[in-house]
């Protein structure tokens, strides 16, 4: 059951904009509306307008200059079916095929996702070890969120009141590029998500990565790739249990339906052994 | 009773219009309308179920432009211009769809609650994967849920009902 609203349809980034400008916290931005309708439904947020970003476009995923522009409004579905990604992005496209199931991935935006900031998603955790930035736009300027400064606590990200995230940007992974996400749960959406992006040149380095799901929102942990840059495959797999614990903590891991805070540390470190061999194999 | 269902004066209705199995269908909505509820109460076709509510079960699954969705957190008015099949369009002049046929040949039902979800997504698969193997099958159809622990037999009826298809 949703409490009636009101439908606004703009056809451009600045009228949006000024729409979410004008109604502040009576509105939202609607996209595919798998985690939004839901909250609604149960009645957990309520607004008066919803505005509708679908007659925006948005939905490209083009190359330019080093750089890949995923639109906000791709689908899940359109990103793990994207000739593009699968070429030069294939570490997202492999997520994107396993994100809830195939009714969510054809309703649901990567944008969506990672505005609503719900804790429970993959793309945010991968994003920030790619080095992706999220274009954040008003119209009439633009800035560039680094994903790593994006998401701020559960369901809350540094988008400004009046910005739309039009774009995700993540530089082209060079051929010496090495990246890789896994997730596990039990539940429809994951407990733990791991990504991990490197260079690998004879040695190790450049090393990112990410950790998301277990708590309030992906976090980066520089100190467990200090432990990693610049090793041998050998010395690093040495070191990635210390790693792996180093980046359970980062997690912010806590207890709830999807698994105790332990178990879910236990599990970081389970997948960043594997996410790493994944990458590197 | 009249004021209790007065509308609202500030109302906001969408026409929409779009093909339901098959037909030219148009109709007003308000923009929370629910596609579910506009299929299943207003438009009278109550094979897709109202089970979880949050897009885990499949039991409301719709098929728009061959693709399935969550009728239970789709908005009806995005169906405007597209083209929508329920359960209820899948047969030909009465003759079953082989999807049909199979789920009643292999036994690919019990209660029979999430049947319209499991026939309709797995129209989708077929259409565009006419040879799925096992993995493809259940990585497709691992959202729509029967608690009668049926999976065996619906991945038999599906399997039985592709083999069919190509062989047309």
């Amino acid at each position: 059951m949703l409490r009636r609203f009101r439908l606004e349809e703009p056809e451009s980034v600045a009228e949006a904009s000024e729409l979410l400008g004008r109604f502040g916290d009576t509105a939202k931005v609607y996209a595919g509306g798998t985690e939004l309708l839901l909250a609604m439904k149960e009645g957990l947020v309520q607004y008066e307008r919803l505005i509708n970003g679908k007659k925006i476009g948005l939905n490209q995923v083009s190359a330019d200059n080093g750089t890949l522009k995923i639109g906000a409004l791709c689908t899940h579905h359109e990103l793990e079916n994207s000739v593009l990604l699968q070429q030069r992005l294939p570490a997202l496209v492999k997520l994107e095929q396993n994100v809830a199931n195939v009714r969510v991935r054809q309703a649901g935006t990567i944008g969506g996702n990672l505005c609503f900031a719900e804790p429970h998603a993959d793309p945010g955790t991968l994003l920030m070890a790619l080095g992706a930035t999220m274009v954040a736009d008003k119209g009439a300027s633009k800035r560039e969120i680094l994903a790593d400064n994006f998401f701020v606590d559960a369901y809350e990200t540094s988008l400004a009141a009046d910005e739309v995230l039009t774009e995700i940007r993540v530089p082209t992974p060079g051929a010496n590029r090495k990246c890789a996400y896994l997730k596990f749960g039990y539940l429809e959406r994951p407990s733990v998500g791991v990504a991990i992006a490197l260079s690998l040149n004879g040695v190790v380095s450049d090393v990112r990565i990410a950790v998301g799901c277990a708590g309030p929102a992906p976090k980066r942990v520089a100190e467990a790739e200090t432990l990693l840059n610049g090793k041998s495959k050998d010395e690093v797999s040495r070191n990635l249990a210390q790693a792996g614990a180093i980046a359970a903590k980062a997690s912010q891991a806590i207890s709830d339906l999807h698994g105790a805070q332990d178990y879910k540390e236990h599990i970081v470190g389970v997948l960043l052994k594997r996410a790493f061999q994944a990458a590197v194999s | 009773m009249a004021i209790a269902t007065r509308r609202h004066a500030d109302t906001q209705t969408i026409p929409v219009s779009f093909t339901l199995n098959g037909r030219l269908q148009e109709i007003d909505v308000e923009p929370h309308e629910l596609l579910l509820d506009m299929v299943r109460d207003r438009l009278g076709l109550t094979g897709a179920k109202r089970s979880c509510d949050v897009e885990v079960c499949g039991a409301c699954t719709l098929l728009v432009d061959g693709r399935p969705v969550s009728a239970c957190t789709t908005l009806a008015f995005e169906v405007r211009g597209r083209s929508v099949m329920t359960i209820e369009g899948l047969a030909d002049n009465g003759k079953l769809h082989p999807l049909q046929e199979s789920f009643i040949e292999h036994g690919g039902f019990q209660c029979g609650y999430c049947t319209p979800g499991m026939i309709l997504a797995s129209k989708a698969l077929l259409d565009e994967n006419p040879n799925p193997s096992e993995a493809e099958l259940k990585h497709f159809m691992h959202g729509n849920i029967c608690r009668c622990t049926g999976y065996k037999k619906i991945i038999e009826s599906i399997m039985a009902a592709a083999k069919k298809m190509r062989a047309k």
